[in-house]
Parts: structure tokens; sequence; C-alpha cells
């Protein structure tokens, strides 16, 4: 693909005409929370467009954010918009392989300075000087803070980079961070999930294309239009929690009948992420509609917050061996109180004639 | 640690330690109270002492006819109060899961609609009590830091899970962490205040019903 080349023209090429780049901005512009007027404006900015920037580092995390990623069920607009971005480095995807590869960084670093985009997956270990995720010798602490000076902004993708994800998980051996605890003076937007959504992405990327610019944001720096709300806000299952009806176990009639997963330990109600509403692979369906509880991926120390399956309401007990202590705790000085007070105002003995 | 962890976590079981504890401490004071020797013979025999605590219990339910009239306001939305909050407790389904949790038994919840109605009822009457307590003039002389703290616990509870099951203000996470963190200062008070009463009821009139009955009174 020619660098000078527009975004409508490669679309053209590739059999979308401008009404399919209509319908697609119109999407995301409905995605993305914007006025419908917004729509025309942003497909005639993409058409505009011309090939963004993009470096790509993986440091301590699976590939499954890269690969969710790369595996969109079919040739729509917003899995284009990956085409269409210069990915000018991804050990995983690129052919070059160490010093090349290593020049290549140096060569993309070099010619998008203060213009490319910094795409991070993956948390960064800082324990013991970071010795825990090397690439070409170097850490990816010291890759982050000198690859990142020069980029406009940076995307923390995954839940890993976004908020420190499984490996930042007690007892965190690494000491893995996020990637806003070592990124000052850029603009961080965190896509978090494990993994994330892939249209998040385009959709961020599509905006930042059209207007130069990151949409909003809330205060986890997370796209404000796709973590607005929560997955329980847009379950479909959510009308049988208004009613009181809960699935007993994953197998029963009631979770056939689509009755809400709560009890069951579903962590909808405190995740914010899109699933429910732009689901996955190509809209089929989601983790709750699948029949299994949101175990709230894309938000922070997920991994910690006790189990999957211990319902929200529930709580962490002190068991029955402390309540007994506690009890006879309290026995033992209601009893001295008791007692104290009973000699205080003993009777005085009565008189005899 | 995040707040709803806090809340959920140690918070709440501190909170229980303290009103276990607390619970214990109450019990044997009142369990090594002195009283009185009983000198006259007694009236009844063990089971009409019985009944008559029995009936204690029962009885006190319905205000007596003299005092009908003038403590109408305060039945009424006392009752009003009491059953809107048994509703809430043990109807909605979030709470019966913690029962479940703790006791292992368990039953069908309430439909969300029905217990957020009951929780408006609650929260009303207890507005109302309040304001009565506040400007009828012999109710606010006897009225303690007790009584406006104890209404204050249970009022917080309330009001945050109607906030929690609208979603209203802030989110779920939030509202849910000072929903629990609200629990749990009523449990850390319940022993040492007035609330007690929600334990002690019905052994209280038990034990005054005995004591009546064996004096031969009406109970």
């Amino acid at each position: 693909m020619d660098d000078n080349e527009t975004m409508g023209a490669m679309l053209a090429r590739r059999g979308f005409g401008r009404r399919g780049l209509l319908k697609f901005a119109i999407a995301m512009t409905s995605s993305l929370a914007l006025p419908p007027s917004v729509a025309p404006v942003m497909a005639a900015s993409l058409a505009r467009a011309r090939r963004q920037s993009v470096i790509w580092l993986s440091f301590q995390e699976c590939t499954g954010c890269l690969e969710t990623l790369l595996r969109s069920p079919s040739p729509t607009i917003s899995s284009l918009i990956f085409d269409f971005i210069s990915l000018d480095y991804q050990e995983t995807l690129m052919a070059a392989a160490g010093s090349a590869a290593e020049q290549t960084l140096r060569e993309a670093v070099a010619a998008g300075k203060g213009e490319y985009l910094l795409a991070i997956d993956g948390s960064i270990p800082v324990r013991d000087g970071g010795v825990y995720s090397m690439t070409g010798g170097r850490s990816n602490v010291s890759m982050l803070e000198t690859i990142a000076a020069d980029a406009k902004a940076v995307l923390a993708i995954g839940t890993c980079a976004a908020f420190g994800g499984i490996p930042k998980a007690y007892p965190n051996p690494t000491g893995a961070v996020a990637v806003e605890d070592l990124v000052a003076g850029k603009p961080v937007v965190n896509i978090p999930g494990c993994p994330p959504v892939p249209e998040v992405l385009s959709g961020v990327l599509a905006y930042f294309i059209s207007f130069g610019a990151l949409p909003a944001l809330d205060d986890r720096r997370r796209p404000l239009a796709y973590f607005g709300t929560t997955i329980h806000d847009q379950c479909y299952r959510r009308p049988f929690y208004d009613q009181g009806k809960f699935a007993k176990s994953f197998d029963d009639d009631g979770a056939r009948q689509g009755w809400c997963l709560f009890e069951l330990g579903c962590k909808g109600p405190t995740t914010h992420n899109a699933c429910a509403s732009l689901k996955w692979n190509g809209g089929t369906s989601f983790p709750v509609e699948s029949g299994h509880g949101c175990i709230g991926c894309s938000e922070p120390d997920f991994w910690d917050a006790g189990s999957f399956y211990t319902p929200l309401a529930g709580a962490t007990l002190p068991g029955w061996r402390n309540a007994a202590i506690a009890a006879s705790v309290g026995l033992v000085g209601g009893a001295a109180a008791a007692l104290s007070g009973r000699r205080k105002t003993a009777p005085k003995p009565e008189k005899t004639p | 640690m995040t707040m709803l962890e806090i809340a959920r976590g140690p918070a709440m079981q501190v909170s229980i330690l303290i009103m276990v504890g607390g619970i214990g401490w109450r019990l044997a004071g009142i369990l090594l109270l002195r009283r009185r020797p009983q000198r006259a013979a007694p009236r009844h025999g063990f089971v009409r002492r019985i009944c008559g605590g029995l009936s204690a219990i029962l009885s006190r339910f319905i205000p007596r006819r003299t005092f009908r009239r003038g403590t109408a306001v305060s039945v009424v939305l006392s009752a009003v109060f009491h059953l809107g909050l048994a509703v809430v407790l043990f109807g909605g389904a979030p709470h019966i899961l913690l029962i479940r949790q703790i006791t292992g038994l368990t039953w069908p919840g309430l439909p969300k609609g029905i217990v957020v109605m009951a929780s408006g009822l609650t929260l009303a009457s207890m507005i109302a009590l309040l304001v009565r307590r506040m400007t009828h003039p012999v109710l606010r002389l006897l009225s303690t830091v007790d009584d406006y703290l104890s209404w204050l616990v249970v009022f917080l509870p309330v009001f945050t899970g109607i906030l929690l099951s609208g979603e209203t203000i802030g989110g779920y996470a939030t509202l849910l962490s000072l929903h629990i963190l609200s629990v749990e200062l009523l449990l850390v008070w319940l022993p040492f205040g007035k609330l007690m009463h929600g334990l002690l009821v019905f052994a209280g009139r038990g034990a005054m019903g005995v004591t009546f009955a064996r004096k031969g009174a009406a109970t």
C-alpha cells in the first residue's frame, strides 16, 4: 500500500464505495455516542485521511489481545481500519527478527517522531530493574520511556496494559504495573478487556484519524462511549434481574430461559464494557449470552476481586471460629462489667432488731 | 483494594465481629442483672407462666384500647416501617444471597419492583417518625442521642439501597460499596443501642409475660 494513499482510495480499491464508508461512519458515530450530523463529517475526513503510523509494543502479555483484533470474522471496514493504519512495528506480525527488527523500530520512531500512535499490550514489570521482560536486551520500562516520549498518544490495549491485569495479580512477582503508571505528559487511552472488544479499538482509531484527537474518556481513561455503562445495564437478561428471576445453576431451567446470572457470580453490575452491545464474533453473542456470568475482566484487579462465582451481594465472612472468639470476649467482658456493677450497687444488709 | 473489596471483605468481617462481641456483652449484662428475690408464692404453675409469656409476645402487637387514639400515628407508622423493612430484608434477592451464604437457608426472592416499593414506604415512614419525634413535645423531651443515632444507622442502608436499586447517582460499584458500608455501621451500632430490641424484643416480652403470669396479672 502506498503511504500517500488516502483511506477513501484504499476502500475503493477494496470494493467499498462512498455509501459503505458513510454507513461505517454512521455506525462509528453511533457507537461513539456522537450526534448523527457528525457522520458525514467523519466519512469525509476518513476518505481524505492518510495512513496513521502506529508502533505496537508487546510487553508482559499473552498475545490474546492481538489475536482478537486480527481475527475479525469478515472484511468489514471496521477491520480494514487495521489494514489502513501503518503498523510500523509489531514483533508478532512483522517478518523481520533480531537486529533487523530493532533497526525497524528505531527507523519507525525516527520517521514518525511526534506523530505516531504508540499501542501497548501487556503490563510492564518494574521489579529488579525490569529484567523479567526484555526485548533485544532492553527492558520494557526502558523501551516505554523512550518510545512514549515521542508518541502523539499512547493506547493501552487490553487489561494488562490498562490496569496491570493478570501479571499484576497477587503476589505480582514481577512488579507488573500499567502503562499509565509509567507514562507522564502524554495522552493515554485505556482499552481494557481480556481481550478487548476489537470494535472499540477501531472506533478509537477512526475517531483519531477523523478528528486528530482522542474521544472523551472516563475517570479511568477509557473511551466513555464504550465504557460509560455496565454490562448489567445493557444485558438482555436484565429484565429477569428486575423481576427477581435468577438462575440457580448454569444448566437449570432458569439459565436456559435466560434468567439473570447474578446469583452465579456475574460481575456485570460492576463491569464497564461494550460486550453486551457490540458483542463478539461478528455480533454473535457475548459471555453472558453464552451462559456464563461476566468475570469483570475489563475492571482493575479483576483477578484478585474474589471468586468469579461468588455473588456480588456476598461477602468475605469472619468464619465461625473468629465469631466464637468475639462472642466469648463479649460474654466475658459483659460478665465482668455486670459483676462489677452488682458489687457497686449491692443492697445493704437489713438491720435486725 | 477498591472500596467495594474493603466493604465486602475486612470491613464486613470487623463489623460482624464487633456485633457478635457486643451481643455477647449485652447478653451477659442482662443475664447477670441483679434480680429481686420472689418472696410471694407463685399464682400459677410452669405451663400457665409459659402461656403468659407467649401471650405477652403476641398481645403487645396491638395497642390497648385506652391508648389507641393517642398512639395511632406512631403505631401505624411503626408497623409500616417494620413490615417494609422485613419485605426488603427477607424479599430482596441480594439479601437472600447473603443470608444463604451465612446460614445456608434460602427462599425465592421478590420482584425488584415490590422490594423498591417497600423500601420507599419504609423510608417515608422513617422520615415521618423522625419528624414526629422532633416535633412532638413529649417525644422530643424523651429522645436521646441513641434514638437519633439508631434512626440514622437504619435510615442509611434503606436510603443507599434505594439509590442502588435505581443506580441513579454514581456507579453500581460505588453505590453497592456505600450500601454495604452503611449496613456495617448498623451492625456495629446494633448491640450498643436501642436497635438491640431487634434481637431482644420477643425475649423481653416473654420474660415480662412470665413474671406477670407468676403474679397472676393479665398479660
